[in-house]
């Protein structure tokens, strides 16, 4: 009797065990991601931007049957109105359609946004990692560029490169992506640090694992949860960075429309269509929100002991 | 603590170096001729004017005999004369950085002021309302681009309601020491360029007062019986704020950049404005010159932060 009862017992504990899968570092973020409701929501809002940004064409075509440089010189400055249904959110100084030109902008904003953070995180990752793995003489020359990157203020610089080179699309995002990786760098070495003296590193230099092997195989898939919280909140920053630029008439120019140069004009519109305004920053900001949001959600889901950066 | 200065102050020499090759780099790099631009419009100037112009101002030579020339130059704070205002360039510059200055210890003083208590009251309040608003202004504060809040506020403050001006620093024919009018002047602009601040010191100052709130030094002066108002003030809150003096330094870097925008949108005649009409222009002296003022300002006030912090925090000089 007693016999059966601890088989039955020792077969639901074995079952138990069965039951309960084991959990990944990543699969318990992805559960408390899931329980978290504001960065689901940031997530969605942000899902639906990206799909309405990319599908610009199909809503200028059909919803709104309106290009985004199609002009109309006897309807400038128009109310937001539903007829046409290209009027939403009003006209432009030269009656253009500012809701076909916002999703376009999108388009534009997004693209530079997430390319450039690439950028920089693969720049960045690639520079904190070596010299936080080779220090010594390595290290010292990271610092010493590091510190005088950061003593010139990065807008200052790429302001001054803009107005210079009058740089494409392309290449402005490239040279933002080069400019913005020294937060990212700067992280990834002082982590670097912490975990080239940690046990499992010395255990793969005994059994004559190399350096790469050691920085990309070790050390990187330890640091990569953080990079990927530093990634949202990069992307947010840089679309800030691009729409303050091309605000200023630097960035990406016109026709081309970008959320920032949509603003180019706007002393022309204080007094007679505020609204024209108010779409493309409220785009902006809702946008950099569920980035910062995501960032924030993802760093309690991937490490709730880290402090709030500052 | 005067070794600790003297180490700074060396430590920034190389910084220094790095920033002036840059500069140096951004206009010897730059596509088009200087002297073409320089002699622009002038007709009557043959091939070999603009072979002399360039032996005058030193273009045959090669690149890194240029570069020390230029830096010898510099350190003399000579940078040339501005291409469009034939006028010493360091001089023109120097002339707005009291305008900059203006702007970014207002709105440095906005930031200390409301962002502190704010903080601290949400670490206090923990989960209250005012604790999730404040926690949601944090985010969003960061998230508003600011040049826009800029026109936002310009068309509800000074196009419709008409309280406030929208441009400049002083009304034209006003007095110059019109304190008033420098007030409302400054108000939107200030507030604008320090929005970021704020949302980043409450961040810092929550974070770090419940942190703080939870130590065994705290816990002992409830023991002790003090009063809750002596724990929080006295005892806790002289800790939490070491922090503010650390974030000092992406603080000013963002107040100088910022400026940069911010100069724009309300016309402000500061270092900002002045040295991205100098951009666009291509007046490759005041850009140098510029780049140079602004890194030299960046680099000091870094130093400065790092004192504070030596002074607050005792534990730092040691390290």
């Amino acid at each position: 009797m007693a016999s059966t009862t601890a088989a039955i017992g020792s077969r639901a504990a074995a079952e138990a065990l069965v039951l309960r899968p084991p959990r990944s570092l990543w699969s318990n973020a992805w559960y408390k991601l899931r329980h978290d409701r504001l960065t689901m929501i940031a997530v969605a809002v942000l899902v639906v931007l990206g799909l309405l940004a990319a599908a610009a064409d199909v809503f200028a075509q059909y919803v709104f049957t309106y290009t985004y440089e199609k002009q109309d010189l006897l309807h400038t400055y128009e109310k937001p109105t539903l007829d046409p249904p290209a009027y939403l959110l009003g006209s432009d100084e030269i009656g253009r359609s500012q809701v076909v030109r916002l999703l376009y902008g999108g388009r534009v904003s997004l693209a530079v946004g997430f390319v450039a953070a690439l950028v920089n995180l693969t720049v960045g990752v690639a520079i904190g990692l070596t010299a936080g793995y080779m220090r010594g003489r390595v290290d010292d020359l990271f610092t010493w560029f590091v510190t005088t990157l950061n003593s010139i203020p990065t807008i200052f610089l790429l302001l001054i490169f803009a107005a210079i080179w009058e740089p494409g699309p392309v290449t402005l995002t490239l040279v933002i992506g080069l400019l913005f990786w020294t937060g990212i760098a700067l992280f990834v070495r002082g982590q670097t640090f912490a975990l080239r003296e940690r046990e499992f590193v010395v255990a793969a230099r005994t059994i004559g694992a190399r350096d790469r092997r050691i920085m990309f195989k070790h050390i990187l898939p330890n640091i990569l949860p953080l990079i990927i919280v530093l990634a949202a909140i990069d992307i947010g920053a840089i679309i800030l960075v691009e729409s303050a630029l091309s605000y200023l008439g630097l960035g990406i120019l016109p026709p081309t429309p970008s959320w920032g140069n949509l603003l180019t004009n706007a002393t022309s519109y204080f007094v007679r269509a505020w609204w024209l305004v108010v779409s493309p920053g409220v785009m902006i900001f809702l946008t950099v929100l569920c980035l910062y949001l995501i960032g924030d959600g993802l760093r309690d889901a991937l490490d709730p002991r880290l402090k709030a950066e500052k | 603590m005067r070794n600790f200065i003297l180490r700074r102050l060396i430590y920034a020499i190389p910084t220094l170096i790095g920033v002036s090759i840059i500069t140096f780099a951004i206009v010897r790099l730059s596509p088009g001729d200087p002297i073409r631009l320089f002699v622009f419009g002038q007709r009557d100037i043959t091939g070999e004017d603009i072979e002399r112009l360039r032996e005058a101002y030193g273009l045959n030579k090669p690149i890194p005999m240029q570069y020390i020339d230029w830096l010898i130059a510099a350190v003399q704070l000579n940078f040339g004369q501005s291409f469009i205002y034939h006028q010493d360039a360091f001089q023109l510059l120097l002339s707005r950085v009291g305008n900059t200055l203006q702007l970014a210890v207002a709105a440095l003083a906005l930031q200390l002021v409301i962002g502190v208590p704010l903080g601290v009251i949400a670490a206090l309040k923990r989960g209250s309302w005012a604790d999730g608003l404040i926690r949601v202004f944090g985010v969003a504060g960061h998230a508003v681009p600011s040049f826009w809040l800029g026109l936002v506020l310009i068309i509800i403050f000074a196009v419709q309601l008409r309280w406030l001006p929208s441009v400049g620093i002083l009304t034209v024919g006003k007095d110059a020491w019109d304190i008033a009018d420098r007030f409302k002047h400054i108000l939107l602009p200030a507030f604008v360029l320090s929005l970021t601040g704020i949302a980043n010191y409450s961040r810092i100052l929550r974070t770090e007062t419940l942190d703080v709130l939870g130590q065994d030094f705290v816990r002992t002066a409830h023991a002790k019986g003090l009063h809750e108002r002596t724990v929080v003030f006295v005892h806790a809150l002289r800790n939490a704020l070491i922090p503010v003096v650390t974030a000092l330094g992406g603080i000013l870097a963002g107040l100088v950049g910022g400026a940069l925008v911010i100069e724009q949108v309300f016309s402000w005649p500061g270092v900002g404005q002045f040295t991205f009409q100098a951009a666009i222009a291509k007046d490759y002296p005041i850009i140098q010159a510029a780049t140079m003022l602004v890194s030299v300002l960046l680099i000091v006030s870094y130093l400065l932060r790092d004192i504070a912090y030596a002074i607050v925090d005792p534990r730092i000089k040691a390290s």
